[in-house]
């Protein structure tokens, strides 16, 4: 095939993965979106298999098959609670590709007699350094939240200064790749340091701050796709890593913005490493934490007009979402108004309750945003938090010194009665009390949150 | 040169092109997006389809070949589990 016909085609395979990402603005549009997505992908493999400087079949087709079993089993089995882990594992994935691919260019024009040009070298270094870090990275995130290691930020003496001499070495090696790119040794050494400083970075951000992990490393993965593109000259792959690129950047700023904290700071600043305010917890529980039980939050429910639930992470823990829809819809046919208030960093990535609640088939018009659902609750009657911390904790409102201030919260104590499910006083991600379980309005209830929800569906239908 | 600069025009319009789309997508579809552009950044699978299909070595053709399986896992993966999560999200 001419290559002017390949370059159309890649040409129209881009612009589909642009319309692809805009239908992505509606969740009516959203499939036809994907589909256009992943028509463009075919599009473009189809085309590049039609290439004439490819002499054989079988190394492809059998990476074709290999992969596309893996990618769908992985795609069907997964759980939708699971979904982080996913998109950190295909994050990753994502990288690695761009590391073999580089270096396998960098392989060919060697073999080819050298004839090495900046623009490639300098591309394959960046594809070696971004890719390594996302693949490593990724592993790690997908670690964390797979549990196979500690979720904790782990944080060591030195720490800093040994992440800046790995990333100094890193960049000293990008540049050996540069004036050097004969040597493949320094190339897989620059992988090698890459991997390093992935695995450095990565393991000490603690749990919750993995939504701004995930996306980094989102965005992490679409760059190394674009350097890859400058390696091999190809516009398509420059602009679709690009623009993976750039929603990646968008979601880590929403979520920094979220937690009131610079990417900086949850970089480098290992919140949640150390508990520094644990004496304090006596002070703000002691004696004021009122408990109850179904049979009385059944009571408030059954009169209430207006109950907005809150969920966190503890919902997608406790697999809660299915008994807390049936909550729901119980309540709504008793003729409640029922609201679902989403933090943009509740949960372990970005709208992870969302798709937890889709899957449950809560109507994504019941979702509602933090802005537009916090002017709401001085009218609610019963705010629901389950599994939330840190997210409702007003200390970010009223102290300045605590490590969540100025943190945008969902204002749950403004409502009438703040119903807490939850297993213990334990504290949320930040280590720090939170004054909202002994408040006047809040009553506690201590349980497994789907065994909670469970009991309450009965309780209500009891007491009608 | 000349070259760089083309290519440059076009990565830093793409990532423009990028901003103005991404920002239209509402948070509800944060995660479903992020798994979506994920599979699109699969992309790399062409030059991995190239790497080992062109088989210059017996070297990058073991790259190629590790790198195809990856960057499919990322293809398929991400567009079918994005599809699945899609699907939850229309009104029944």
């Amino acid at each position: 095939m001419p290559p002017v016909v390949i370059n159309l085609s890649y040409l129209v395979a881009s612009v589909l993965f642009i319309m692809g990402l805009k239908g992505m603005s509606h969740p009516r549009t959203a499939v036809r979106g994907n589909t256009l997505g992943a028509t463009g992908m075919l599009i473009a493999i189809v085309v590049t298999l039609l290439d004439r400087s490819i002499i054989s079949y079988e190394v492809i087709f059998a990476g074709l098959v290999l992969g596309s079993a893996i990618g769908a089993v992985m795609a069907i089995r997964v759980q939708m609670t699971a979904m982080p882990q996913m998109v950190a594992l295909l994050n990753g994935f994502g990288g690695g590709a761009s590391v073999l691919v580089a270096g396998a260019a960098l392989v060919e024009v060697g073999v080819a007699g050298g004839g090495y040009q900046t623009q490639m070298t300098v591309a394959t270094s960046l594809s070696a350094l971004i890719g390594g870090v996302t693949f490593f990275g990724s592993l790690v995130a997908f670690g964390k939240l797979q549990d196979l290691i500690t979720g904790n930020a782990v944080v060591f003496p030195g720490q800093h200064l040994l992440n800046a001499l790995v990333a100094l070495g890193a960049v000293g090696l990008a540049v050996g790749v540069v004036l050097r790119p004969e040597s493949m040794e320094i190339y897989w050494a620059l992988v090698a340091v890459a991997a390093v400083l992935g695995v450095l970075a990565t393991i000490g951000i603690g749990g919750a701050d993995m939504p701004v992990v995930i996306s980094l490393l989102n965005s992490y993965s679409g760059l190394a796709a674009s350097a890859t593109g400058f390696v091999l000259q190809n516009n398509m792959l420059i602009i679709a890593g690009s623009l993976v690129g750039a929603s990646g950047i968008i979601l880590t700023q929403i979520m920094c913005k979220a937690m009131n904290r610079s990417l900086a700071n949850v970089l480098f600043g290992g919140l949640g490493a150390v508990a520094t305010t644990s004496a304090k917890a006596d002070d703000v529980y002691a004696g004021k934490v009122k408990s109850a039980s179904p049979d009385e939050i059944a009571i408030l429910l059954d009169s209430a007009r207006r109950v907005v639930f809150v969920p966190g992470y503890g919902m997608a823990v406790s697999q809660a979402q299915h008994a807390v829809r049936s909550l729901a819809q119980l309540l709504e046919s008793k003729g409640a108004e029922v609201i679902f208030a989403v933090h943009p960093v509740a949960g372990r990535m970005p709208g992870h309750m969302n798709v937890l609640l889709a899957e449950a088939d809560v109507p994504y018009e019941a979702l509602l945003e933090m802005d537009v659902v916090n002017p709401m609750f001085p009218q609610t009657d019963v705010a629901i938090v389950i599994g939330a911390n840190d997210v409702v904790n007003p200390v970010a409102r009223t102290d300045p010194k605590s490590p969540i201030a100025g943190m945008p919260i969902l204002d749950v104590d403004k409502a009438r009665t703040v119903v807490v499910i939850k297993r213990s006083l334990s504290p949320g991600f930040a280590g720090i009390p939170n004054p909202l379980f002994a408040a006047e309005n809040t009553l506690m209830y201590f349980s497994d949150g789907q065994k909670a929800v469970n009991d309450l569906i009965a309780a209500v239908k009891e007491a009608s | 040169m000349e070259l760089l600069v083309t290519t440059l025009t076009i990565f830093v319009l793409a990532i423009f092109v990028g901003f103005e789309v991404i920002t239209k997508v509402p948070p509800t579809l944060h995660t479903p997006l992020m798994s979506g552009s994920n599979a699109i950044s699969g992309i790399t699978l062409v030059g991995a389809v190239l790497s080992s299909g062109t088989q210059h070595t017996t070297l990058t053709t073991v790259l190629g070949f590790v790198a195809v399986v990856f960057a499919t896992i990322n293809v398929v993966g991400g567009f079918l589990v994005t599809n699945r999560m899609l699907s939850m999200f229309k009104r029944k």
